[in-house]
């Protein structure tokens, strides 16, 4: 018998080797659900190996999706389905599903050879069906039956088990195949033997569901109650990417995007190397270093200068970014931050570069820094960086991490016929020579481009006597020049939005302060909290140089403070010298975001 | 727009008037007045408005260079001058672009940008002062030190095997690689002038003395006396011919050049070697001449334009690149913003 019950959310953990396709699989459901009006949030976790040995732990790729009938923040604690495609991966995944959750096996992979490779002794079918509800399925045979007229070979055949499984969850949430098959084909365009592998699977995978006597009902989730508007779904990489060529054109310049490929920052290279024809240059230059010096060069000619990197690269960065500090210069460094140190965890996510954007160059070097809380705020904080490097002439660091890079979450798209341009700064003509170091109202030198008569100038990275740009070793000169920047920078405070509490009261016993990813986590945390009675608000920091200048004031108004981080305490280190109290610290480092558990238990942990 | 656009000659403009307001500070007798000198001479025989020039330099006491000339100039950082002056002339490829850089700033630091800027073929005239140590730092041996160099870093004799810069630039696939020295004004200039009449990256070594830190390094070549045997003066479509009265000449056996004596070898002009600047194959035997001149049957050391050759210039390609997708992808940017797939909630 087939029934059908309403859920309000439901979380699918798709794992399986990274050849299997999960990724893929992953982002098909997140559209097709997006689009049938649910509200998703992703969580991709790759292994660091590209083609790490088939059948084994370290190989495991997953890709975890949440649907709800209301706006979401966060992925999800646990899985209510978990997709394993061979030991290994149900191996790794199986702890994530929730007790008398579902677990649809690929059983054709569970051969001696790759349970050996997964560490399992004995089958562990027959154990885990007293926990959870278990639906061995022969995906490989059945795939490899239905192909067999297709004249693929079997290894191409095989790469279609992810179809198979995907249209067996889409029964599962009582959707249709439809759009998924629209996607499909766009995908497969240009390859019709695949494009109709793929398909056959898919509706083999739902029909399955149809016919076979699997004894589950279906879920169904309604549409979300988002706010009304477009919608579209994206990812923080594609956000980014839309955010810097919409501020070039706000700008009324080129963007001209310079960067090294690095994971988890080089999707936003791919992005950006696709839209040539709306003013966006992109140059794959020979390392970090030769990418942030074109991004200079190129906005001392006049256009936007743009690079992005992560981790290592950020390191090679810093010589260059103190030039632009030094050459006050419109300059926007996109950190897609990774796990660390060194080369680290490379696809995993951290936020352990705040004290590094902060304070990671040498000399006096301040300048402004933002982070982005979620795929669907990367767009906006990327025009916000960007107005900042032009309107104030400065290199500003834009924090990003692996998790919202990667993650797809709907985004209301906005009119951005709407949004103020930005303007360049141009002085008033009112001395004989031109002073490439004069300054605004809100200390920004004008930007004097090449081409002009009579603008003439040499800018370098010497200390420069103020207003005239010459070469200055003058000890007085240099102490003013230093707070002059300084003072620039600590200025913008006055120019940014008072920061405002996410949710919950003004003041009170605590308050959850936040900044970059974890701000899906919090907000569900303390929506949560509050549900159950405990009185908790969340700060979430989109500016984190400058501090909003009623920051501190906000802060003093709670009589605790939390800061969940991925990193060992940075915020915390930053907000305690300006606080001058302690505040109470939650700290992860696993290449994982925070769930919303750990969050509440910590509250709750400090409160008792 | 492209720099042809800009070039139009303003007939006026005098070599003084690329003089900055700024006091030159290198040591008194540095080569670098002189190329100094020579610049802002072709600068002004080239006639392009001062506004459309920029001068790009490393660091390094010949990076102070842009500071001296009253264009728009930028002083960077050690060694990037390459990639910086990529993203200037990408940007807005119709300005005249220099690079200015040291051995140390070049070879050194930044070696990577150099072989890059030079295999892209970026339309920018390379000016390298080779002085072999590094100056600013007050005389460390370089990459182009010779080997057993005693230096304040090397007490004992320099181990480094030096680069031969005109051999790497060949290797690079640089489209134009000439050699020319401080102190000979004239061959100085035309070289200039001919770095910037070419369409892409051209690499020009200077040898130019370091009087404080590396005096003489290169006087063999310099010095009216050993001047003549040493060097190798190349003119295009002419035998190559040396000596004070031009009484050696080099001859190809093979591939392999030998010097024959023009009076009592039986060799005349016709059987030399015709420099020919575009043949890629001789050029990059000619750039193999850098034999220490106080060796037997040293093969002399060539000054002039070895190499030229014409290969699409970078930001010519990423232009014509741009216009191709212009035709194809008119996608907006609202249409791009909306991506393929939306949904309405009311
Ligand atoms: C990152 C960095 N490392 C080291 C230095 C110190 N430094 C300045 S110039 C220079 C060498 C310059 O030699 P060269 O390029 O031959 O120029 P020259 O001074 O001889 O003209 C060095 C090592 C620096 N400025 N920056
Ligand atoms: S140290 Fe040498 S290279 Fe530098 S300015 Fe003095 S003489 Fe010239």
């Amino acid at each position: 018998m087939k029934t059908t019950t309403l859920k309000d959310d439901i979380v699918v953990l798709f794992a399986g080797d990274s050849g299997d396709g999960m990724q893929l699989i992953g982002e098909l459901l997140g559209y097709t659900s997006a689009l049938s009006g649910n509200d998703i949030s992703t969580f991709p976790n790759y292994p660091a190996e590209i083609r790490a040995p088939q059948g084994t732990l370290h190989g495991v790729s997953g890709f975890q999706i949440r649907l709800a009938d209301h706006y979401i923040f966060t992925p999800g604690d646990e899985a209510d389905i978990l997709v394993a495609m061979n030991p290994a991966a149900l191996k790794t995944n199986v702890r994530k599903l929730k007790p008398g959750g579902v677990i649809i096996l690929n059983i054709n992979s569970f051969d001696k050879k790759n349970l050996a490779l997964a560490g399992y002794e004995i089958d562990p079918v027959e154990e885990l069906s007293k926990q959870f509800k278990v639906f061995p399925i022969e995906i490989t045979k059945i795939i490899r039956d239905q192909g067999k007229d297709s004249g693929l070979g079997t290894k191409q055949i095989d790469r279609s088990k992810n179809m198979f499984a995907l249209g067996l969850v889409l029964w599962l949430l009582n959707k249709t195949t439809e759009q998924t098959a629209t996607f499909i084909k766009r995908k497969f365009s240009d390859k019709p033997e695949l494009l109709q592998l793929n398909l056959k699977a898919l509706e083999a995978g739902y029909n399955y569901g149809e016919t076979a006597e699997l004894i589950i009902s279906r879920t169904n989730v309604e549409k979300a109650s988002l706010p009304s508007g477009t919608y579209r779904s994206i990812t923080g990489n594609q956000g980014l990417a839309l955010g810097l060529i919409t501020s070039a054109h706000l700008a009324g310049t080129q963007l001209f995007y310079a960067s090294y490929p690095i994971t988890p920052a080089s999707d936003i290279l791919h992005e950006l190397s696709k839209h040539k024809q709306l003013n966006v240059l992109t140059f794959q230059a020979e390392d970090e270093i030769a990418a942030i010096s074109a991004a200079i060069g190129a906005s001392f000619a006049g256009s936007l200068g743009v690079t992005a990197t992560s981790g290592p690269g950020m390191d090679l960065k810093s010589e260059a970014l103190g030039l632009a500090v030094m050459l006050e210069l419109p300059l926007v460094v996109c950190d897609i931050q990774r796990g660390g140190p060194s080369t680290g965890l490379p696809t995993k996510t951290e936020q352990s570069d705040l004290l590094f954007a902060m304070f990671g160059r040498h000399g006096e070097a301040p300048l402004p820094v933002l982070a982005v809380s979620r795929p669907a705020d990367c767009f906006e904080t990327a025009i916000e960086a960007c107005r900042l490097a032009i309107e104030f002439m400065t290199p500003v660091i834009l924090l990003s991490d692996a998790y919202i890079a990667n993650a797809l979450e709907p985004w209301k798209i906005p009119d951005i016929d709407k949004i103020h341009s930005i303007e360049k700064t141009v002085l008033q003509e009112n001395e004989r020579h031109f002073a490439p170091y004069r300054r605004n109202e809100k200390g920004a030198r004008e930007w004097a481009v090449p081409g002009v008569p009579g603008k003439e100038h040499r800018i370098g990275g010497l200390e420069k006597e103020d207003l005239t740009g010459n070469i200055s070793y003058d000890p007085e000169n240099h102490q003013h020049m230093v707070l002059t920047r300084k003072k620039k920078i600590e200025n913008i405070a006055q120019y940014i939005p008072l920061q405002k509490v996410d949710s919950g009261s003004e003041s009170g016993k605590m308050a959850i302060v936040g900044w970059g990813s974890t701000y899906g986590s919090i907000k569900t945390a303390c929506e949560q909290l509050r549900n159950e009675g405990v009185e908790v608000s969340h700060i979430h920091l989109r500016y984190l140089n400058p501090f909003p200048s009623n920051l501190l004031q906000l802060l003093n108004g709670f009589e605790k403070i939390l800061i969940p981080e991925l990193n060992t305490g940075q915020l915390a280190f930053l907000l305690e010298s300006h606080l001058k109290k302690p505040v109470e610290k939650l700290n992860k480092v696993k290449g994982v975001p925070f769930t919303v558990k750990e969050i509440k238990d910590k509250v709750l942990s400090i409160i008792r | 727009m492209t720099q042809e656009d800009i070039t139009t000659k303003n007939a006026t403009i005098q070599p003084k008037d690329f003089a900055s307001d700024q006091d030159v500070r290198w040591c008194p007798g540095c080569g670098d007045y002189s190329i100094l000198k020579q610049t802002q001479t072709i600068l002004a025989e080239i006639g392009i408005p001062r506004e459309n020039i920029v001068f790009v330099s490393g660091i390094g006491c010949s990076s102070r260079f842009p500071y001296y000339l009253n264009t728009y100039g930028m002083h960077t950082i050690h060694g990037r001058a390459p990639a910086i002056a990529t993203g200037i002339k990408l940007a807005r490829p119709e300005l005249s672009v220099w690079i200015i850089t040291g051995d140390g700033d070049a070879l050194s630091i930044g070696g990577n940008h150099l072989i890059h800027i030079l295999r892209r073929n970026v339309n920018i005239p390379i000016l390298l002062f080779n002085n072999e140590i590094y100056g600013l730092t007050k005389g460390q041996y370089s990459p182009t030190s010779k080997e057993g160099m005693v230096s304040k870093s090397t007490p004992y004799g320099s181990l480094d095997h030096p680069f031969n810069p005109v051999l790497l630039a060949m290797g690079a696939e640089a489209t134009f690689v000439a050699r020319t020295m401080d102190r000979d004004p004239a061959h100085l200039r035309e070289i200039l002038k001919a770095g910037h009449l070419h369409k892409g990256s051209a690499f020009i070594e200077i040898y130019q003395n370091c009087n404080v830190f590396n005096d003489g390094a290169f006087e063999i070549f310099t010095e009216k006396d050993t001047k003549p045997l040493y060097t190798l003066f190349l003119e295009e479509k002419q035998p190559l011919v040396f000596g004070k009265n031009r009484e050696w000449g080099i001859r190809l056996d093979g591939y392999k050049p030998q010097i024959v004596s023009l009076q009592d070898s039986g060799f005349g002009l016709d059987d030399l070697w015709i420099h020919d600047s575009r043949d890629r194959y001789k050029a990059q035997i000619l750039a193999t001449f850098f034999d220490d001149p106080r060796k037997e049957n040293a093969l002399p050391r060539p000054f002039g334009i070895i190499y030229q050759s014409q290969r699409p210039c970078y930001e010519d390609l990423v232009y014509q690149q741009i216009e191709n997708v212009k035709g194809k992808n008119t996608k907006s940017l609202k249409e791009i913003i909306f991506g393929t797939a939306t949904w309405e909630v009311h």
